[in-house]
């Protein structure tokens, strides 16, 4: 009797186990499939539109014909302009909280602020940027747009530069000091040296991240109907062009939308398995 | 430290001069006060944003007072503002985010930790966190485009004609089956918020030591009966961090929802019913406000979601940070 009741509750177990394992399987499988539908998606619509139009001609008026290139200009000007503001004052920050303060206040508030930029709503920065940017000048510009795509670059920069230089051996730093280097010599020859891979890592996929996107643009850089080079105007990138594209009802212009969004995808794709590859080739 | 520098180089350089100690120590000044300055600018960025916000929205807040937390009007012709409909729409999106969100990621995580074989966890666990890599804007245009058509045809009918004669469920899922709306805005951030979830929380699993589970294992334990006993007591203040986290990013959100709640300034009984967020709303009217009372009670808005979110993420990384401490680090 109580050898059947025990059997009676291992059979439950049993299966409660097995039911609850099936449905980690499920949620694994689902998570990839979810992944493989996007993609799937995005080139089984995307793909047909690319054509040597897309990278030479400018966005065409509703119903027309045309291509991107005035957008993909502006996506990696502004992009560009993003990464040159805000990678070095990542870096030093970076390097100050591993190099110098290690531990101390500073270091401790500065980790714990940029913890929360780091996934602080972006739009909230596109709102900060406009109320300091283009409301003091008066109109939208490209300078605007890449000044908010480098506050997003930055606090990816300061927790990848401090996270690498503190898994740089103490023991290298004090060999180089033994060795007679005064410490800026031993920060920019050994440490940055050491650190290198993890910190191209941390840049590319600061880019990665700024790449796709949107909101803090939409009330920065705007958008731009046509090729602009002028920096002090406002300029058309691709994320706001797939905005504005995908929610209109031409039909050409959805299509561009698609192969924008094609595009997108597959740079930051890129950008990412680029920089695994590039750290987890440094860490084996 | 610069002292023991400069006094260290004279006895391993040769052609050591006053010339170059002096020029040691003028650039290990340099570094040390560039550096710190960087540091500080980061700080001062995150006042910057602070101060800016409650500037800019000073005059919504002095024109309406606590009335714009609780009123649900929205009017650009009269001018007549209120957040409700908005801040119930971001927690409304988010609450279904995470019901549907936190049970996956931790699936998922189980299953990388205990039932993967070996050599598939990398490939799987970078998959996986690739979804964090997609552009927001990318899950907007799939949702509009493909996920809203499917539950539009397939699910919401099915969900309106099941529950139609359950109490409260029929409310919850009445209506037309819009496609569009707070249910579809919840599945693309449950999407969204996986990637986020799961690594925190497959990260916290391998923390475990070993020892533990395997004495569960040596005592008959099911699987589960290890997951739910031994891990997840073990490891509960990293999920509940890795789950904040998540619900930081599904608050903020911007382009996916905007393209999929449908924007409209109502609080709806029906979670298939077109509704608005604090960022939806801000990326859609933004650009289209003219009058100055009108931008600050967007700016409003936006102070509004920044402070939630900032709540939201202490909590998470206080939580996270007790957790690294424990661990002796």
């Amino acid at each position: 009797m109580a050898q059947n009741l025990n059997m009676a509750i291992y059979h439950r177990r049993r299966l409660f186990n097995k039911a609850l394992m099936a449905l980690a399987w499920t949620a694994a499988v689902s998570g990839l499939a979810i992944l493989g539908l996007i993609l799937g998606t995005l080139l089984f619509r995307g793909v047909g539109g690319v054509s040597l139009d897309v990278f030479t001609q400018m966005t065409p008026p509703p119903g027309g014909e045309g291509g991107l290139l005035n957008a993909i200009y502006g996506s990696v000007a502004m992009t560009l302009l993003g990464t040159v503001l805000g990678t070095p004052v990542g870096v030093l920050a970076g390097t100050y909280m591993a190099e110098y303060g290690r531990n101390n206040w500073l270091t401790t508030i500065v980790r714990f602020i940029n913890d929360i930029l780091l996934s602080a709503p972006s739009i909230v920065i596109g709102l900060f940027v406009y109320e300091v940017v283009v409301k003091q000048m008066g109109h939208f510009s490209a300078w605007a747009g890449g000044a908010a795509l480098a506050l997003i670059v930055l606090p990816v920069v300061v927790r990848t530069t401090e996270d690498m230089l503190l898994l740089v051996p103490d023991g290298l730093r004090e060999a180089a000091s033994s060795l007679g280097s005064p410490r800026w010599l031993v920060i920019s020859q050994v440490c940055y040296r050491a650190a290198r891979a993890g910190m191209v890592t941390g840049v590319l996929l600061a880019v990665a991240r700024v790449t796709g996107e949107t909101a803090p643009l939409l009330f920065t850089a705007l958008n731009n109907q046509f090729m602009s080079m002028d920096m002090n105007a406002p300029m058309a990138n691709l994320p706001v062009v797939i905005f504005q594209f995908a929610l209109s009802p031409y039909p050409e212009w959805q299509k561009l939308a698609w192969t924008g969004a094609l595009l997108i995808t597959l740079t930051v794709l890129a950008l990412n398995i680029g920089a695994r590859t590039l750290s987890s080739n440094k860490s084996q | 430290m610069n002292q023991a520098a400069s006094v260290a180089s004279p006895t391993t350089t040769n052609s050591v001069t006053a010339g170059a100690l002096r020029r040691h120590a003028l650039w290990d000044t340099i570094l040390r006060s560039a550096t710190r300055s960087a540091a500080i600018l980061v700080l001062l960025l995150l006042g910057g944003v602070i101060v800016t916000l409650i500037d800019g929205s000073w005059l919504a807040f002095k024109t309406f007072g606590f009335e714009f937390l609780v009123s649900d009007k929205w009017n650009p012709v009269t001018e007549k503002f209120g957040a409700r409909a908005a801040i119930f729409g971001t927690v409304a999106t988010s609450l279904i985010a995470m019901v549907i969100g936190i049970p996956v990621s931790i699936g998922i995580a189980i299953f990388l930790t205990e039932l993967c074989p070996r050599s598939l966890r990398r490939p799987i666990s970078t998959a996986i966190e690739l979804l964090a890599g997609i552009p927001s804007i990318i899950y907007g245009i799939w949702g509009l485009f493909v996920l809203a058509p499917f539950l539009q045809a397939h699910v919401q009918p099915l969900l309106i004609d099941t529950f139609a004669d359950v109490p409260v469920l029929s409310t919850l899922f009445s209506g037309p089956p819009y496609g569009i709306g707070i249910l579809t805005a919840g599945l693309i951030l449950s999407v969204m918020v996986l990637p986020y979830v799961t690594s925190v929380t497959r990260d916290v699993f391998e923390t475990v030591p070993p020892v533990l589970k395997e004495s569960a294992y040596g005592l008959g334990c099911t699987t589960w009966e290890v997951v739910s006993k031994i891990v997840l007591p073990f490891t509960r203040t990293g999920v509940i961090g890795g789950i904040m986290l998540g619900l930081g990013r599904a608050l903020g959100e911007t382009m996916a929802v905007t393209f999929v709640i449908g924007n409209a300034h109502r609080i709806p009984t029906s979670i298939l019913a077109p509704g608005t967020t604090i960022s939806a709303t801000i990326a859609n009217e933004f650009t289209e406000a003219e009058s100055d009372l009108y931008t600050s009670s967007l700016v409003a808005l936006g102070l509004l979601l920044f402070v939630i979110t900032f709540i939201v993420l202490a909590c998470a990384r206080l939580l996270l940070l007790r957790l690294q401490k424990q661990a002796g680090k």
